[in-house]
């Protein structure tokens, strides 16, 4: 994981000024880099929802993304593993550098989405068993003898937090859970294919406080292997569980920091007024 | 002012009420009728000749309609070899890459025309382009106008269900690194599937009875024949001409052919329901 290129290692560099050169991403740490974006403007036909943004999400830690609705956060979370690609008529410009390559210009995605997984705001397992539900997406990587997968699925579901809430019903459905653990299923399911990179839009939005808290301390574990990227709406939840948050309006990157600096002494009124409660 | 109010959504309920009720009850009313009638008739034919034995000659007093059964069930076996593949993936084509495409609206368009061609066009149709080249009736040319009949139904019936499973499951397989097919053979499929097959058997259900398409393709044979060239026994061709004929043991077997496939139509509805309960639709 951290074999990759330094040949552009902006992370170490100084976070303010950023802004007038636009090649070079916002960074607000000086940790390795995992995903770096550059001058990302996207369209859904018409419509710029993103307006060049660039920044780096740093290994290893939990980075939120936070906004109102419509400021383009899910958008450009979605943009890191390529799923406005399913749809015609949304359209990116800029790169996204991941191990040094522009994943926008990749024409194979499967690789991609391998090394990014990606859990969404509803849980979404799949109609079969939960022990299928998991071993679906490494089928799609790997050949693995019964014994094997059987050592892969226990595995995942015990990393997601669910191991022993399910591991006497693998062979029932994943439909029959309930909603925090489908959405732990879904977890579960994106660990498998070994991704690096953890993509979860708004993972709570649908679930109880109880089922809310089990997720929130999953990253803190999730965090010692994977780099996460968190869509959240709930600005308590990206203060609690998240490293470095990045405030978005109206498709513009507001500021983006330590999550204690930003919900503490933000530089932006903007960044202000909203964790203030005052708009949004 | 608010108890008018009150009053006349009261009167609106009960009017619509009653009304919905006499409509059930007329419904019913024919639907037994019909059954009964049937049964009636049918009964005075009933006997375990007509499932071994093949349709006697003119003049005989024997019973049997074996050839007619077996004949019917291979055209509609070979009907849902030809129609189901390609109203399935017609219906998967306009739910998971036709979408609301101007193409995907015009095939929808077409398909619900289709959907109610009168049965006996494409009899004609089927007879212009197989029954005429080849010189002869055919079990087959059979199949392909049933088939026919029957594609619209399943095309229809998947491309709705396969919309009702929502863009987040498509979307999860695909954040996975699923390849499309992958997404809709193991997923999407997965997930409508009752729906699809309840498709499938109203389909079955709706050509089960087609007696028009027919007369222009299999037309009928007094003997029994599983030679899919050539013209085969079938069931609606059998009371269509056994209950305009002049002997008495035929339009018994007739009204006794007609309550069998009643039967046969409205198990299949049944078992059509009994699925559609199934239908989970991911919320």
């Amino acid at each position: 994981m951290s074999d990759r290129p330094q040949g552009y290692s902006l992370a170490s560099a100084p976070v303010p000024a950023r802004s007038h050169d636009a090649a070079e991403p916002v960074s607000p740490s000086s940790l390795p880099v995992r995903i770096s974006a550059r001058n990302i403007n996207f369209y859904y036909g018409k419509y710029h929802a993103i307006k060049d943004i660039s920044l780096d999400i740093s290994q290893n830690r939990v980075t939120a993304f936070i906004g109102p609705s419509g400021c383009g956060k899910s958008t450009l979370l979605r943009i890191f593993n390529r799923m406005y690609d399913l749809y015609p008529g949304q359209r990116v410009e800029g790169e996204v550098l991941l191990d040094g390559t522009n994943i926008l210009t990749l024409k194979s995605l499967g690789p991609l989405r391998a090394k990014i997984g990606m859990v969404f705001q509803k849980p979404t397992p799949f109609p079969m068993s939960i022990y299928e539900n998991i071993a679906f997406g490494v089928r799609l990587y790997e050949k693995l003898s019964r014994a094997d997968m059987d050592n892969r699925v226990q595995d995942t579901l015990t990393k997601a937090g669910l191991w022993d809430e399910v591991k006497d019903k693998l062979n029932q459905s994943g439909l029959g859970l309930s909603g925090g653990q489908q959405q732990r299923l879904c977890i579960a399911r994106a660990l498998a294919v070994s991704p690096e990179v953890l993509l979860l839009d708004e993972p709570c939005s649908a679930l109880d406080p109880i089922s809310t808290a089990k997720i929130e301390e999953l990253l803190f574990e999730l965090k010692k292997n994977w780099t996460v990227v968190i869509v959240t709406h709930n600005m308590q939840q990206a203060a609690r569980a998240s490293d470095f948050t990045a405030f978005l309006l109206s498709g513009k990157l507001i500021e983006y920091s330590a999550t204690s600096k930003l919900f503490t002494t933000p530089s932006d009124s903007r960044t202000e007024a909203y964790i203030t409660g005052r708009f949004g | 002012m608010i108890v008018s109010v009150y009053v006349r959504r009261r009167c609106v309920d009960v009017t619509s009420k009653i009304l919905m009720g006499l409509a059930t009850l007329i419904g019913v009313f024919f639907l037994f009728w019909i059954l009964w009638t049937t049964l009636k008739f049918g009964m005075a034919g009933m006997h375990w000749d007509l499932f071994i034995k093949d349709t006697p000659p003119p003049g005989s007093d024997a019973f049997g309609l074996r050839n007619a059964f077996v004949g019917s069930l291979i055209l509609l076996a070979v009907s849902l070899l030809i129609g189901v593949p390609i109203g399935l993936m017609g219906g998967t084509w306009l739910a998971e890459y036709g979408f609301k495409s101007r193409a995907a609206n015009a095939v929808r368009f077409i398909n619900d025309i289709m959907l109610s061609a009168p049965s006996i066009e494409i009899g004609l149709f089927v007879y212009a382009i197989m029954v005429a080249p080849m010189g002869h009736f055919s079990a087959l040319s059979g199949s392909v106008a049933l088939a026919i009949l029957m594609v619209p139904i399943i095309v229809r019936t998947t491309d709705e269900m396969l919309s009702l499973v929502g863009s987040d499951m498509r979307e999860a397989a695909v954040a996975l690194g699923a390849p499309t097919w992958v997404v809709i053979t193991r997923v999407t499929w997965r997930a409508a599937r009752a729906g699809i097959v309840t498709g499938i058997l109203i389909g079955l259900a709706r050509i089960t009875g087609e007696t028009a398409p027919l007369l222009f393709t299999v037309l009928n044979n007094q003997f029994f024949s599983r030679d899919l060239f050539h013209a085969m026994a079938n069931v609606p061709v059998v009371i269509y001409q056994f209950a305009l004929s002049p002997y008495t043991n035929w339009q018994q077997m007739a009204w006794a052919a007609a309550f069998i496939t009643i039967i046969f139509v409205l198990a299949l509805s049944l078992i059509a329901r009994w699925f559609l309960g199934k239908v989970q639709v991911p919320k």
